[in-house]
């Protein structure tokens, strides 16, 4: 596989979330999972790491509708009358990650529950830096 | 969270520190002021209010907090503009940047270069000029204080992580939007007793003024009956990041804040009360999706139980805080995290009055970040120099009923947990 091949560091993750996959790091050493690509494990220091494919199944730990929004999400068309949902995924596998959430009535957040299940669903794709996103599963 | 504890070990500073005056500019949104004129400023009021007076070529050292002038205004290397626009070449200054608690750390250099044995008397401060920027641009610096790969691109700004750690504790606890809602009022009602503070006023009457300016302009005047009807209207009051609102963030503000740290060996030189600073802690976090609890943050904790056990005293002690409320969620879990109430006990605190100034745990008497602004850079000092004042009993209107003030707290915070500095201090 090619995959033991790549270095690991931010350029790979999103190269694989350009193909479409979640991946983030195993330590050989002590077992510690990050869903963050990371050359060296933030527990046991040990450089011996590999990386790990999530299955991008979850739940939704926390999360904030956003109505002031930064530039970037600007330009995708967001805003005051057009919030977003940011939250942190519980990933089944353990580690939890910080997402964009789709798929869910952002201008209603109180119909968003915690602990809803998601599905990773990449966005934007086709541009360099894909989006990390999950959505309703 | 007990293992983050464990690794706290009582460290002490290698000869005693003491602060022996302080200097604050206005805070607001000054539009023709850059950051050397704050800063100027506050130095000028320092200089002004030294008991003894002070000989600026005493000064040997500085260290300035500021997060970003770069993005802000367009200016790095500030710390030797400042030398020079202070009159201060060639004495050395360094910036200090981590983010919101940039001023928090730069207190804590300048007490480790006295304590070090190395200099005698060393100025330590803050400044920020933030109101170059439209709302926009100041939201995706702030945001830049997150982590910059696995944070922001999932859409998270600086009021949308403080969200999401206010949903998880109302999941978790009986927090409510009411409860945030009385922090915000709280601390207006001690900006109201604050000259200086971008709002000097009740919410109370701030609404009456926008009462007032409807019926002015022959519109239809809004019903609010009290401060919480008026938070309670959307129209008044927005959504930024659910479940915060408007009048839950602390305001964009402009400001600068400076204190002179002597050896305390010297310290009656300049002044009969002097406060010594008699525990210090700062700690690193981790982005909120990898920390322990969605609830607190553990750099809180880790810093506050390395300042408590310098100063060797406990969380019961402390009679006088200033807490970082950057969003008034983050005033009911810098309390929880401080040890001053129980997880999850914040919010009835706050219902009970009980961080009031009349109460029996005191916060943010200054009007905190929420009231008195928040120049993110200048706020660490900012809140060590309403400590001081509260502690010398010259805090003026807003002064604690408490005649025997002696131990104060400030705690500050970098970002969304990444860093925070506690300090306690005790009167001279």
């Amino acid at each position: 596989m090619t995959t033991e091949t790549r270095a690991f560091n931010a350029a790979s993750f999103f190269a694989y979330l350009k193909e479409g996959q979640l991946m983030g790091v195993r330590c050989r050493t002590c077992g510690k999972l990050s869903a963050e690509a990371r050359p060296m494990c933030q527990d046991c220091h040990s450089r011996d790491v590999e990386w790990f494919a999530f299955s991008g199944r979850g739940q939704l730990s926390a999360f904030t509708c956003i109505s002031v929004v930064p530039n970037a999400m600007g330009e995708k068309g967001f805003g005051r009358n057009n919030p977003y949902c940011s939250g942190i995924v519980a990933l089944e596998e353990g580690p939890r990650i910080s997402a964009l959430i789709l798929g869910v009535d952002a201008a209603n957040p109180q119909n968003i529950a915690t602990g809803l299940a998601l599905t990773l669903q990449v966005e934007d794709q086709d541009k360099d830096r894909p989006t990390l996103a999950f959505v309703p599963a | 969270m007990a293992a983050t504890l464990s690794t706290a070990r009582r460290r002490q500073l290698g000869r005693p520190v003491s602060i022996v005056g302080a200097g604050l500019s206005r805070f607001g949104a000054f539009r023709d002021m850059t950051t050397r004129d704050l800063f100027v400023e506050a130095f000028q009021d320092l200089i002004d209010n030294m008991d003894q007076g002070i000989d600026v070529e005493d000064i040997e050292c500085g260290y300035i907090g500021n997060y970003s002038s770069d993005l802000f205004e367009g200016q790095g290397h500030t710390a030797p503009i400042l030398a020079d626009w202070l009159g201060m070449t060639p004495t050395p200054i360094t910036r200090i940047e981590n983010a919101c608690a940039s001023s928090g750390s730069a207190l804590r250099e300048g007490i480790m270069a006295i304590a070090s044995g190395m200099y005698d008397v060393v100025l330590v401060g803050g400044v920020e000029k933030m109101t170059d920027l439209p709302t926009e641009g100041v939201t995706d610096v702030l945001a830049s204080a997150a982590d910059g790969l696995y944070e922001v691109p999932a859409g998270l700004t600086f009021p949308g992580i403080y969200g999401a750690l206010a949903k998880a504790h109302m999941d978790r606890y009986e927090t409510s939007l009411a409860h945030l809602a009385k922090v915000g009022i709280k601390n207006h009602t001690n900006g109201a007793l604050n000259p200086k503070a971008q709002f000097n006023t009740t919410l109370l009457d701030m609404m009456e003024r926008r009462k007032a300016r409807a019926e002015q302009q022959g519109q239809p005047v809004p019903d609010w009956r009290d401060e919480m009807d008026f938070l309670n209207d959307p129209r008044a009051n927005p959504w930024i990041a659910w479940p915060l609102r408007l009048y839950d963030c602390a305001p964009i503000t402009d400001g600068a804040s400076c204190v002179l740290l002597v050896s305390s060996e010297i310290a009656t030189n300049f002044t009969d009360k002097p406060v010594h600073v008699v525990g210090t802690g700062q700690a690193s976090g981790r982005p909120l999706h990898d920390a322990v609890e969605l609830t607190s943050l553990s750099a809180a904790r880790e810093a506050a139980a390395q300042a408590y056990a310098m100063a060797g005293v406990t969380p019961q002690d402390i009679q006088v805080a200033e807490v970082h409320d950057c969003f008034t969620i983050a005033e009911i879990i810098a309390t929880e995290d401080l040890g001053f109430f129980e997880p999850g006990e914040g919010p009835r605190a706050v219902d009970e009055g009980r961080t009031a100034r009349t109460g029996d745990r005191p916060i943010n008497t200054s009007g905190g970040l929420k009231a008195k602004g928040h120049p993110v850079g200048a706020s660490g000092v900012a809140q060590v120099i309403e400590t001081f004042h509260q502690l010398r009993g010259e805090a003026g209107p807003r002064q604690l009923p408490n005649p025997n003030l002696e131990l104060g707290l400030t705690h500050n915070v970098g970002g969304t947990g990444g860093t925070c500095v506690v300090n306690i201090l005790r009167r001279g």
